[in-house]
């Protein structure tokens, strides 16, 4: 057993959807703006190509209205390790939205789409969180009774739900 | 055999057994553990804790991963969700949620 394996998070939805469109909505922002967190992505789909999400208008207001002060413009940081087009994207992030979370290291995320039979893909998320315990509890979902959503399984479930029916619950 | 996109039943069934419930609790303490790990746990032969493994397998409750020689098994919750969102936020009005009120909520305590 290793500290790795421990604080390692895995996660599988099957989408009826073809790994083209599975693919668009995890890294165009048009996509990712209508689920979960709705965080606008800009990845730069290389090597070393840099990952960053940006808060949509509705997201900051609701912000602002919140608690008053403002959001950095950038609120997930990282950096692309691999990117290949349906099939698999590896990238590393950080979340900046709460100082204990942006002192954290950078941790690992790993998005693999299978195409079975019938038109349906799997989609596998893992995300490696060593040294990140803040950002751990917020993706497992821990934190959402106070508001900070349910973490990576909530998300992968309206990703669903928006690639299957054309939309989510909230809208 | 590969999970079904919406298979509830499969979960269900996976569910309603104590032993496949208390090994989704073992993962939930600690996740990705390993055959052997998870056997010493329980009463009951290998053979025994490997076909409740590949129960929970097939219902998507578990995903395993290989690492070296080892296969570890990590609970994967996307099925519980869904079944979740699916079942129970239809007959309550959604609450929107956002980072800002963990912010707030954080700078409180």
């Amino acid at each position: 057993m290793t500290a790795k394996a421990e604080t390692t998070q895995v996660y599988r939805v099957y989408i009826k959807a073809s790994p083209e469109a599975i693919w668009d909505a995890i890294t165009k922002p048009e996509w990712t703006e209508r689920y979960g967190y709705t965080g606008l992505v800009d990845f730069d789909l290389r090597p070393g190509g840099a990952y960053k999400v940006r808060p949509t208008e509705a997201f900051k207001k609701e912000s602002e209205a919140n608690f008053g002060g403002e959001l950095p413009e950038v609120i997930i940081d990282g950096e692309v390790l691999e990117a290949d087009p349906p099939r698999k994207l590896v990238h590393t992030f950080r979340m900046l939205m709460d100082p204990g979370m942006a002192a954290e290291p950078h941790t690992r995320l790993t998005y693999e789409i299978k195409e079975l039979d019938d038109k349906v893909c799997s989609l596998t998320l893992t995300h490696e969180l060593e040294g990140a315990p803040n950002l751990a509890s917020l993706v497992r979902g821990d934190q959402e009774e106070y508001g900070a959503g349910g973490g990576h399984a909530w998300v992968l479930s309206e990703l669903k739900t928006l690639l299957e029916t054309g939309k989510v619950f909230a809208e | 055999m590969l999970p079904r996109v919406n298979d509830d039943d499969a979960v269900f069934k996976a569910l309603a057994d104590p032993t496949r419930r208390f090994l989704l609790d073992l993962l939930f303490e600690r996740d990705g553990r390993t055959l052997t790990e998870l056997e010493s746990e329980l009463e009951m032969t290998r053979f025994g804790v490997m076909k409740h493994l590949r129960v929970l397998e097939e219902s998507g409750l578990v995903v395993t991963q290989r690492s070296g020689r080892e296969k570890l098994h990590y609970l994967n919750p996307v099925p519980i969700r869904l079944i979740h969102d699916r079942w129970i936020d239809k007959f309550r009005e959604r609450h929107v949620s956002a980072l800002t009120e963990l912010k707030t909520k954080l700078e409180e305590s």
